[in-house]
C-alpha cells in the first residue's frame, strides 16, 4: 500500500482516523494522543473551564430527510461541547461555496443554521465566507467551531467508564447514515427514514442533574455505535458488552441494512449520545432520558463488564457472543 | 410477520443448538461441516453461531466470496484500464480496496481515476447513457446470484444502443468447486451448507451430484440464525442415518429447479469457460464468460490494455484459507501486516470475506 496517499478511508471515523492522527496530526500539532481525546477540548481560564470544539460538514446531498448540511453544523458542534458536559454558548461559521450555487439552497441553509442556533441557544458571533472555482468544492462546505462553559463539578471524560457502569442511549440507533446514504443512491425502499439530526445540549442538561454518577458521554456519529464504544473501552481500559436484543433499531433501517449487508452498529447518528452512568443511578438516568423528547425511545443496551485494554463484545440475539471493533476502511455493501 | 424477527427468534436458536448438542454429544470424531457462501460465513461471524455449537460439530468456510476468489490478475487489468483516459471503472463497493499486484483501485481512485461505486449494473448502464463521450467498465465479479443482473444489463445496453458499455466479467458457478473440494482427502468435508441466493436461481437438484455421486449431505440453507442453525440439524441427521441427499431448508426461497427465467439470460448472454480461482487455480467449466454475439460489450476482447506483470503477495494464506484448510487464525500475516485497513489479501477486503469476518467478530 502506497503511504503517502491519502484515502478515503481517513476520513471514516474508524481506524485509518485514529492511524492518520496519531502518526501524522496530532504529533505534530499537539501531542496527546488520540486514545486520550474527547469530542471537545476543555481549557482553563481564570479558573473557569471552557470547552473548544470544531468540525467539518461535507456531507453529499446537502438537503437530506430530516435535516441538510446547515442544521447538522450547527447540531453537530452543540454536540461536541455538550458531550463533555459544558453549556454551549458561541459558536463559528466558515462556509466555502462552489462557483454556481444556489443562493435560494444557500438561504435555505442558512436559515436552518438559523433556527438550530436558536433552538440549541448559541448565538453565531463570527464567520467566514469563502467561493472556490466550480469542481474545486461540492456545493457547500462548512466548518463550524464552538464554545461552552463547563460548569464547576461536571466531570465528564471518556476514560471514566467504571465496571458496572451502564451503558444507555437515548433511541434507536443508525436513522442518520441510512437516510443520508438513501437520499444519496435514490434508495425508494427507505422513503420513511429521517435523519435524527439534533441538538442534545438539552437533553445532557437534564442528565447532569445525576451528577457525579455520569462518567461518559460521547456522540456516535461516524463510525456509529461500535466505533464510539471501542473508543471509550480503550480510554478507560475496561470492557463493554452489549445486548444485541437491547439495541433501539427502526424496522426501516434495520431492513435497509439487511438488504445492503450494512451492520447498523456502524452506521452514524447526528442526534444520538452513549451515556454511561454508575449502575445504582442508571434507572434514574433512564427515565431522565425518556421523558425528554429526544429520550423516549432510549435503552439501557449494556454494561462495563470487566478492566482490559479496551474490548467491545455483543450478545448477539440469538444468544451467541462476538467481539466488536471499530469500523476499518469505509462501510461497503456486499456484492452477492 | 416481517420475514425478519421470525428467523431470528432466540428461542428457537437456542433449541435447536439443545438439540444439535443432543445428537452429537459423546461421538468421538467431530463433524466437519463446510459453509460454501460468504454470506453464511458473514452469519455465522455476525450472529456468534459457532459459540452456540457443541465441540463435536465444526463449521469450517469455503470459497463462497466472489471478491475473494478474483485473482490478481484480474485486478490487475481492471487497474490498466481504469489508468486509460475517458475511462470510468463502475463497481460494486468490495472491489475497490482489493490489492492487485502492486496497487489497488482505491489506490488508483486517490491518484485521479475515475472510479464509481453503484448499487446495481442498470446504474452503471444509465452512467454509460448520459455520458456518451466516456466508455463505462462495470466489473462483474460474482456468482450465479450475480451474474444475471450483468447479463441483464448487457441486454439494457444492447437495447439502448450503447456502445460506450462494457463488463470485466470474473464470474464464477459454484458446484464444480463444491465437487474438488469434497474429493479433497485432506478436508474430509461431512456436509455442505449450500448457498441461500444462488440456489435460488440454480436450484437444489443442482447440488444432487453431490450428494448423490460423491455422497456427501447437502442442505440449501437460508441467511437467517434459525436458518444455519436448522441447517445444521439437518446435516448432522443426515450423517448420523448415514445418507446423503439434497435437503432444503431455504423451501421459502428456493425450488428444487430454480429460476428458469434468470437461468435463461444467462445461456443468453454467457458461455462456461475455464476460470482461475485465487487459492485454488484453474477448474474447467467453472467460469462464464461472455457469449460471442455480445464480445462488443466484453472488456477484456474489446478495450486491448497492457497489464502489469502479476506478483502475488508473499506469506498470505487466502488460498488455503477459501479452500477451508486453515483457518485465518493460522495465518502469519493475518490482524499483523494484513488487516481491513491495509489488507494484503482479498478474504481481508469482502465483506464476505472469512478474514475480514474473523478480524471483525472473531477475535
Amino acid at each position: 500500500m502506497d503511504k503517502d496517499l491519502i484515502l478515503l478511508g481517513h476520513g471514516s471515523g474508524g481506524k485509518l482516523s485514529h492511524q492518520l492522527l496519531d502518526e501524522l496530526i496530532i504529533p505534530t500539532l499537539s501531542g496527546v494522543p488520540v486514545a486520550g481525546q474527547n469530542d471537545a477540548a476543555v481549557v482553563e481560564h481564570n479558573g473557569q473551564r471552557l470547552a473548544f470544539t470544531t468540525d467539518s460538514y461535507v456531507v453529499d446531498p446537502i438537503f437530506f430527510p430530516g435535516g441538510n448540511i446547515g442544521s447538522l453544523a450547527v447540531n453537530g458542534t452543540v454536540n461536541d461541547l455538550a458531550m463533555m458536559g459544558a453549556r454551549p454558548l458561541f459558536m463559528s461559521v466558515g462556509l466555502i461555496l462552489e462557483e454556481g450555487m444556489s443562493r435560494r439552497e444557500l438561504a435555505i441553509i442558512l436559515a436552518a443554521m438559523r433556527e438550530a442556533a436558536d433552538r440549541a441557544g448559541v448565538a453565531i458571533v463570527t464567520g467566514d465566507t469563502k467561493v472556490v472555482p466550480r469542481g474545486k468544492a461540492d456545493r457547500l462546505f462548512i466548518n463550524t467551531s464552538g464554545v461552552g462553559v463547563v460548569e464547576n463539578g461536571v466531570e465528564i471524560n471518556g476514560c471514566k467508564a467504571q465496571v458496572g457502569d451502564r451503558v444507555i442511549i437515548n433511541g434507536t440507533i443508525g436513522d442518520h447514515g441510512i437516510a443520508v446514504l438513501a437520499a444519496r443512491e435514490g434508495l425508494e425502499l427507505a422513503t420513511d427514514i429521517e435523519s435524527d439530526c439534533a441538538a442534545l445540549n438539552g437533553l445532557v442538561t437534564e442528565l447532569l442533574q445525576d451528577g457525579e454518577a455520569l462518567h461518559v458521554l460521547r456522540d456516535p456519529t461516524r463510525g456509529g455505535v461500535a466505533t464510539t464504544l471501542k473508543e471509550i473501552a480503550i480510554q478507560s481500559g475496561v470492557t463493554i458488552t452489549l445486548r444485541e436484543e437491547a439495541l433501539p433499531l427502526k424496522s426501516g433501517v434495520r431492513g435497509v441494512c439487511s438488504i445492503l449487508g450494512l451492520d447498523p452498529l456502524y452506521v452514524a447518528n447526528e442526534g444520538k449520545l452513549l451515556a454511561i452512568v454508575a449502575p445504582d443511578r442508571a434507572d434514574a438516568a433512564l427515565a431522565r432520558m425518556r421523558r425528554h423528547p429526544l429520550g423516549s425511545d432510549a435503552a439501557i443496551i449494556g454494561e462495563v463488564t470487566g478492566a482490559s485494554d479496551g474490548r467491545v463484545q455483543l450478545e448477539t440475539s440469538v444468544g451467541g457472543v462476538r467481539g466488536v471493533e471499530m469500523l476499518a476502511g469505509e462501510q461497503l455493501p456486499r456484492i452477492c | 410477520m416481517n420475514y425478519l424477527d421470525e428467523f431470528r427468534d432466540r428461542q428457537v436458536v437456542l433449541g435447536f443448538a439443545e438439540r444439535i448438542r443432543g445428537l452429537v454429544t459423546g461421538r468421538s470424531t467431530p463433524m466437519t461441516f463446510m459453509e460454501i457462501c460468504g454470506t453464511h460465513t458473514m452469519a455465522i461471524y455476525q450472529y456468534g453461531i459457532r459459540s452456540l455449537l457443541p465441540a463435536e460439530v465444526r463449521l469450517i468456510s469455503g470459497p463462497g466470496c466472489p471478491v475473494c476468489v478474483t485473482p490478481n490478475g484480474y485486478v490487475d487489468r481492471a487497474i490498466a484500464l481504469a489508468r486509460l483516459p475517458g475511462t470510468v471503472i463502475a463497481t460494486f463497493g468490495d472491489m475497490v480496496r482489493v490489492p492487485g499486484s502492486s496497487t489497488s483501485l482505491m489506490e488508483e481512485r486517490a491518484r485521479g481515476a475515475d472510479i464509481r461505486i453503484v448499487y446495481s449494473p442498470l446504474d452503471a448502464v444509465a452512467l454509460a447513457a448520459r455520458n456518451p463521450q466516456l466508455q463505462v467498465i462495470f466489473l462483474g465479479v460474482g456468482f450465479e446470484t450475480t451474474a444475471p443482473a450483468i447479463a441483464g444489463s448487457i441486454l439494457a445496453a444492447e437495447q439502448r444502443g450503447l456502445a460506450n458499455y462494457f463488463v470485466l466479467t470474473a464470474h464464477k458457478t459454484i458446484p464444480v468447486p463444491m465437487q474438488i473440494l469434497a474429493a479433497d482427502p485432506e478436508l474430509s468435508i461431512d456436509g455442505y451448507l449450500c448457498p441461500a441466493h444462488v440456489s435460488a436461481i440454480i436450484g437444489a437438484n443442482a447440488y444432487r451430484p453431490l450428494a448423490e455421486e460423491q455422497g456427501v449431505p447437502c442442505v440449501v440453507t437460508g441467511f437467517e440464525p434459525t436458518d444455519v442453525m436448522q441447517g445444521v440439524e439437518m446435516l448432522v441427521r443426515q450423517v448420523l442415518a448415514g445418507e446423503s441427499r439434497v435437503e432444503n431448508q431455504y423451501r421459502r426461497v428456493v425450488t428444487a429447479e430454480g429460476n428458469a427465467r434468470a437461468q435463461a439470460v444467462l445461456a443468453q448472454v454467457f458461455t462456461p469457460c475455464d476460470v482461475e480461482w485465487r487459492g485454488i487455480g484453474v477448474i474447467p467449466g467453472s467460469g462464464l464468460r461472455i457469449a460471442e454475439p455480445y464480445a462488443r460489450y466484453d472488456a477484456e476482447r474489446a478495450i486491448p490494455v497492457a497489464v502489469e506483470e502479476l506478483q502475488e503477495h508473499r506469506g498470505c494464506l487466502c488460498g488455503e484459507i477459501l479452500k477451508g484448510k486453515v483457518s485465518p487464525f493460522d495465518c502469519p500475516l493475518f490482524a499483523t501486516t494484513c488487516t481491513p485497513e491495509a489488507p494484503v489479501g482479498a478474504c481481508m477486503v469482502s465483506s464476505e470475506g472469512t478474514c475480514a469476518a474473523a478480524y471483525k467478530y472473531g477475535r
